[in-house]
């Protein structure tokens, strides 16, 4: 019986929430009620604010956040590429409830189609490669997902583990391809020279304009990924807009219900074949579309770029910022793609930094560091009834 | 059990076949599930299939829903046979269930369990909904409000924004039917409704069936509750090893050797394996 079974389950859930939940999430909480309290033209300039100080980002230079070694804009774009990721994979991932470990394989077509037809094949133009390249990965997740998504669980894992490890190998394999070489010369996004904008410098606290170093608009060189990052990051709101417009809709419930119990939605009238394909398809695309972008900027890709690891680090992404809320989702992105960066002195301890990281997570915060709203709103209900119905007498 | 509606049932309805089931057999392996099971479910009624554990009443709502495609035999729904349609498929057509088991969509809440099944007949695709197009404004609207009204006839209106994990047992339960009564259905499966109920909670689960009816929805009704069963069914099937014993008004069930023999046969067996 389910149910007799569930009950516990909750109290069980509820208590760990009483323990960790409240203490983590309450000022959080008290944050968004504050937000969403103000008036609507305060909140759209708020947001706005935020909106243009993330264009800004590599200008400012701000000395906690920059990147002692590496370029900043170029970590900016590394950030916002595996944010993009993040989003797509949340699709399949979160929304849907299917575990790809193969995602590098959609991330490799996209960037594979931008660099063999704009280099190595065709010198075709950066226009018409990118929605190639989206087409390519979308068409290439039906045709994977078709099959595949008849099995459940861990033997999609399998499946699609497989998948990644497939085009990897292919491209490696394939002359045709670039093989083990690789391919260079990979077009970049057509560049209008417009204006030129100064970085700021920082001694201590004051920020000064440094008049040496500009960034110009928007010119896609080799030495300055400034606007790399802008082109990203206006993807990345255009694909938020768009996962919110699906999330609120027919086609976002069939995810989650699908997600949720897959017989039960079928017997709701939920096609839960066609569903899964069209986010297996919609995370396809996402990935793929960040692909293509990562190629444009690196001007070199090899299936180096391309292994079995960054499939792993975008569940990852995914799982840490908590699997199923798009901003749960970036957070997650970021502090993967970020923070190695940030402190690359430490490298070397990346990955057991990074094993007792999650070990920590899955301990104390099981649904990820920003689980789904509703997770958390469930919650607060959830103590409330324990505070209502203190030895209630339903079983 | 109140006897009042008991006399008001005894005249039995007769409407024309909804859902007949033609001499169909399941086999598992070795093991008949059903075996040769001929019975039709009339436009109208609350027709009571009841039966002993492993009886095969389960396995007849799975073969109702496409769950499981019969071995031999038909099923046909308002004249027209399932063939091998897809679940989703039958559900569309107008035949929506409950489970045994509470199988809600957990971390949704209950409105939007509930929106799901409205959904069934909404064609609201990818392009329609990242431009917010008339169409999908027109389904989400006309979604919600089935979904509120059909939430307000089960009482549960005020719960729409809980998960439905968090609701109660009973509202949970009650959740269930409103989900598959979103979906619009002519032909309501319920599978084992009041497990897990007390008296009082089964005396309000027989006004609502008969609700459900008078909205002019046909009932089909699994239960182990006896007394349930023979206080809300119009007609009752009974089952016993795969193979229907016998059919009729309550009254006439109530009396029949067979019936009689099934459930007390059975007992004495399994003390006779002790």
């Amino acid at each position: 019986m389910t149910s007799g079974k569930a009950s516990p389950d909750t109290e069980s859930g509820s208590a760990r929430s009483m323990a960790w939940g409240p203490r983590l999430g309450w000022d959080r909480g008290a944050l968004a009620r504050r937000v969403s309290g103000l008036p609507k033209p305060v909140k759209w300039a708020l947001i706005g604010l935020l909106v243009v100080l993330l264009y800004a980002l590599p200008l400012l230079e701000i000395p906690i956040i920059s990147t002692p070694d590496t370029d900043f804009g170029a970590v900016l774009f590394t950030v916002a590429s595996y944010v993009l990721v993040a989003l797509g994979l949340n699709i399949v991932l979160g929304y849907a409830g299917l575990l790809d470990l193969g995602y590098v394989g959609f991330y490799a077509i996209g960037a594979y189609t931008v660099a063999v037809l704009g280099s190595l094949q065709a010198q075709w133009s950066w226009w018409l490669l990118i929605p190639l390249a989206v087409l390519f990965t979308t068409i290439s997740g039906v045709l994977l997902g078709a099959p595949t998504l008849r099995v459940r669980g861990d033997y999609l894992a399998i499946v699609t583990l497989g998948f990644g490890e497939i085009i990897r190998l292919t491209a490696l394999n394939t002359e045709w391809l670039g093989a083990a070489k690789g391919i260079t010369g990979v077009p970049r996004p057509p560049s209008v020279e417009l204006f030129e904008l100064p970085h700021l410098q920082w001694e201590g606290a004051t920020a000064f304009l440094d008049l040496d170093d500009k960034t110009t608009f928007l010119f896609f060189g080799v030495a300055d990924q400034a606007p790399y990052y802008w082109l990203a990051l206006t993807v990345i709101f255009v694909i938020l807009g768009a996962d919110r417009m699906l999330r609120l809709s027919r086609i976002g419930r069939a995810w989650e219900a699908t997600r949720e119990d897959e017989d039960a939605a079928e017997l709701m009238g939920v096609p839960t074949f066609k569903f899964k394909l069209l986010a297996f398809a919609s995370g396809a695309f996402i990935g793929g579309l960040s692909g293509a972008l990562f190629a444009s900027r690196q001007g070199f890709i090899n299936p180096e770029s391309f292994q079995l690891l960054l499939s792993i680090l975008f569940v990852a992404a995914v799982v840490v910022g908590g699997a199923g809320n798009r901003w749960g989702v970036i957070l997650g992105a970021i502090v993967v793609a970020y923070l190695p960066e940030r402190f690359r002195g430490f490298e070397e301890w990346r990955l057991l930094v990074f094993g007792a990281a999650l070990l920590v997570l899955a301990n104390f915060r099981p649904q990820g560091l920003i689980p789904p709203r509703r997770t958390r709103r469930a919650q607060a209900v959830d103590e409330q009834l324990e505070a209502l119905e203190e030895g209630a007498d339903r079983a | 059990m109140p006897e009042a509606p008991l006399a008001e049932q005894s005249a039995p309805r007769t409407g024309a076949a909804l859902l007949e089931l033609d001499d169909v057999s399941i086999q598992f392996g070795g093991l008949k599930a059903l075996d040769g099971v001929s019975f039709a479910v009339r436009e109208g009624e609350i027709l009571g299939l009841i039966g002993p554990n492993g009886a095969g009443k389960t396995t007849c709502f799975n073969v109702m829903t496409g769950v499981y495609q019969p071995t031999s035999g038909q099923v046909r729904f308002a004249g027209e046979p399932l063939g091998r349609r897809k679940r989703f498929a039958i559900t569309r057509l107008g035949i929506a269930r409950t489970f045994q088991n509470i199988r809600l969509f957990g971390n949704m809440t209950a409105l939007e369990n509930v929106l799901v099944g409205a959904d069934a007949h909404h064609r609201t695709n990818v392009i329609d909904a990242l431009v917010r197009s008339p169409r999908h404004r027109r389904e989400e609207r006309e979604g919600e409000e089935t979904a509120r009204e059909v939430m307000r006839f089960l009482g549960l209106e005020r719960r729409a924004d809980e998960l439905a994990r968090n609701l109660s047992y009973g509202e949970q339960r009650r959740l269930e039917i409103a989900r598959a009564m979103a979906t619009k259905p002519r032909l309501l499966c319920l599978d084992e409704p009041a497990a897990g109920f007390n008296p009082a909670e089964k005396a309000q689960l027989m006004d609502l069936i008969r609700r459900i009816r008078d909205r002019g929805l046909t009932v089909l009704l699994i239960e182990h509750d006896m007394g349930l069963v023979m206080g809300v069914s119009d007609r009752v099937a009974v089952l016993e090893f795969g193979r229907k014993i016998a059919e009729g008004v309550p009254a006439e069930i109530r009396n029949d050797p067979a019936v009689i023999a099934a459930y007390l046969g059975t007992e004495v067996d399994e003390e006779g394996d002790l």
